[in-house]
């Protein structure tokens, strides 16, 4: 730069003193400069961020495998097992009336003849049940029908809490005043109490409403179920939710996109609820074995599916008229909703580590 | 302070207004009387029977009599025994009051214990040993619990009797209902003795040089009891609704065996009056938490 004094320049300035420079700090990087400068990780979103957490937790991973193992043995096991879950064990077209309250892996007379005379029958894992049907599969679809209620009990939950919390929290004023006092008397009802009585109550009501509907199939019990929990449960992830919200909507980037004149919806959509991910999936995640843990409650209540459709509840339940003779047929169930909870509370306290920001270390 | 109270204790009374209605109009809702489930009946009978227990007035005039019964504490008589409800309430609730009192003292107790334990050996053998055994027990329903109990130790080894009236043993209906809460204040109480444990004051003490014992007991426990207290009401839900199933188990004639037959034989009017006293029962147990919560702890603010 230029090396002449034109002027003098003040002591106390703080302007950059140019005379230490040299026309060569000036030039343009080179490309080796250039790459220095290059970030070396691949920048991580908020959701492959949680999922690295996640798996570095050996404790969630043992629970996904243990889940996978399940799912994939009460997906499969129907289609291999030949026995229904209501199926009574016939042999040769007969009923086979020796064949109630097998111990596992035992044949009755009637299949030890048919056996001895060249036949072939697929084992009973886990024995027979006291009207002569095959436990094994019998347990499966309990499990079947356990995991689908908490699965599809947690989606209400979170569709409707999710909803209703978004608007009120997101609207505030008097929306949210009267949104939050509704929610906040539901909330102050005793759930199980509450869930208990809308069973009896629904089953009753429903069994004839449903009448030759597609529902009807899946039995009004389980009906009975979901709009218990879709009534009843959302209030808590909907209070959630209204909180994020509440906290998140203050944020810049939501003025931002309200002064280019996006429609509520459209920020609802985009800004906040990406934003609450991590709330949703952990809450989800840990209504699930709630769920299980009250439907197996209210089956083994008698209030559950309907039978012949088993439940774990439900066969925890049977099992306890010949506990002292087969104690194994309160086992079976007992292990399987055990193993079950157990797996979906470890792999949901491995998720709210992983996703909880607040957490974050 | 005060206005929090009254706020507080409206919302409760409304919650039990609002309840003995959905249990009225739920009840009311059921196709087909109470009647129906009987061999069947003439229909002289059967008018008879719906005159004698006002079945046969309009809904709103149901209602109104059943509230004004319910305020005087008359619940009904009961449809199958003929019994009067409150009777059947106040024959099996000190039974079920009995061996909840004792879950309840022993989840506290134990749970704090065992909390405190945890979090004051942390990353030892005896913290892991608890973790694992709340974690294992948070994942175990009571009912399940409550079987193989039954199964082991009075079936088979034969260790503690069978229940009966003459001689009752809450060894085992107590445990088998006081695990979960145990497992979650020993959860809560690690994780607020972990935090309290870590804070300032707790620091500020042991460089004044209180000693180890006292600065846990005094500074470090206190505090974090506070959150424990929120979880006493949902607590008492839980001991309520879990003796349910543990007093059928066990055939205990308590309040809560007696619910779970009401069911079984579609008795409405004790499901009725059960539930609303129950429920009654849980609302108050959350009012009185959340009042002594306000309390005990200034630093929390009142909305």
């Amino acid at each position: 730069m230029n090396d002449e004094k034109t002027l003098r320049r003040s002591p106390l300035s703080l302007q950059v003193d140019l005379s230490k420079f040299s026309s060569a700090d000036f030039e343009p990087a080179s490309e080796e400069e250039k790459s220095q400068q290059e970030v070396m990780s691949e920048s991580v979103t908020f959701f492959r961020d949680g999922m690295r957490r996640l798996r570095k937790n050996p404790l969630a991973m043992a629970s996904v495998v243990v889940l996978v193992l399940i799912l994939l043995t009460i997906i499969i096991a129907p289609m291999i097992v030949p026995y229904g879950y209501d199926e009574i064990i016939t042999v040769n077209g007969r009923r086979d009336k020796t064949a109630a309250n097998m111990a596992p892996f035992t044949w009755s007379q009637m299949e030890q003849q048919y056996i001895d005379d060249g036949g072939s029958l697929f084992p009973h894992i886990f024995g027979t049940d006291s009207t002569g049907r095959d436990y094994f599969i019998r347990v499966i679809y309990g499990a079947r029908v356990s995991l689908s209620v908490g699965l599809f009990a947690s989606i209400l939950v979170l569709i409707i809490g999710m909803l209703y919390g978004s608007i009120a929290g997101y609207f505030g004023g008097k929306v949210d005043l009267v949104m939050m006092r509704i929610v906040d008397i539901i909330y102050s009802l005793p759930d199980m109490l509450m869930v208990i009585l809308l069973s009896v109550v629904l089953k009753e009501v429903l069994g004839t409403a449903l009448q030759g509907t597609v529902l009807d199939k899946l039995g009004s019990n389980m009906v009975a179920m979901f709009v218990v929990f879709g009534l009843l449960y959302w209030v808590g992830m909907a209070r959630l939710i209204r909180g994020q919200i509440l906290t998140i909507k203050e944020n810049e980037y939501v003025l931002a996109a309200k002064c280019l004149g996006a429609p509520s919806s459209r920020i609802i959509r985009q800004h906040v609820l990406p934003n609450c991910l991590s709330v949703i999936i952990i809450t989800t995640a840990l209504q699930i074995p709630s769920a299980i843990f009250t439907e197996s409650y209210l089956s083994f209540l008698g209030l559950g599916v309907s039978a012949p459709m088993p439940s774990l509840g439900s066969l925890a339940n049977e099992a306890r008229q010949g506990l002292q003779s087969y104690p194994y047929k309160l086992m079976f169930p007992a292990l399987a909703i055990c193993l079950i909870v157990l797996a979906l509370n470890l792999l949901g306290d491995g998720l709210r580590d992983a996703f909880d920001p607040k957490l974050k270390r | 302070m005060l206005k929090y109270f009254v706020k507080r204790v409206l919302l409760a009374v409304l919650t039990i207004v609002i309840i003995s209605a959905i249990t009225f109009f739920a009840m009311y809702a059921i196709p087909g009387g109470p009647f129906n489930s009987e061999k069947a009946l003439s229909e002289v009978t059967k008018a008879a029977l719906e005159e004698r227990y006002g079945l046969n007035n309009p809904v709103p005039v149901q209602y109104v009599n059943y509230m004004k019964n319910l305020l005087q504490g008359d619940l009904g008589v009961s449809l199958k025994t003929q019994r009067e409800v409150s009777t059947i309430i106040a024959d099996g609730f000190p039974v079920s009051a009995k061996l909840g009192g004792m879950a309840a003292l022993v989840a506290v107790v134990l749970g704090i214990v065992l909390g405190s334990t945890a979090a004051l050996m942390r990353n030892k053998w005896p913290d892991r040993l608890i973790v694992f055994l709340t974690t294992l027990f948070t994942a175990m329903p009571s009912f399940v619990l409550a079987t193989l109990l039954l199964y082991f130790f009075s079936l088979k080894l034969q260790l503690v009797p069978v229940w009966s009236p003459g001689s009752p043993n809450y060894l085992l209906p107590v445990i088998s209902l006081a695990a979960y809460p145990t497992a979650y204040i020993t959860r809560l109480t690690k994780t607020s003795m972990l935090d309290a444990l870590g804070q300032d004051y707790v620091r500020t003490a042991r460089a004044k040089g209180v000693s180890g014992v006292k600065v846990i007991f005094k500074h470090a426990l206190r505090n974090a009891l506070i959150p424990v207290i929120t979880y006493v009401g949902p607590m008492v839900a839980y001991i309520l609704v879990g003796s349910m199933v543990v007093e059928s188990i066990f055939t205990i004639g308590g309040l809560g065996s007696q619910f779970v037959t009401s069911i079984t034989n579609r008795d409405y009017t004790v499901i009725m009056g059960t539930t609303i006293f129950l429920a009654s029962l849980m609302v108050t147990a959350n009012l009185i938490t959340d009042l002594v919560y306000k309390l005990v702890d200034p630093r929390i603010k009142l909305d």
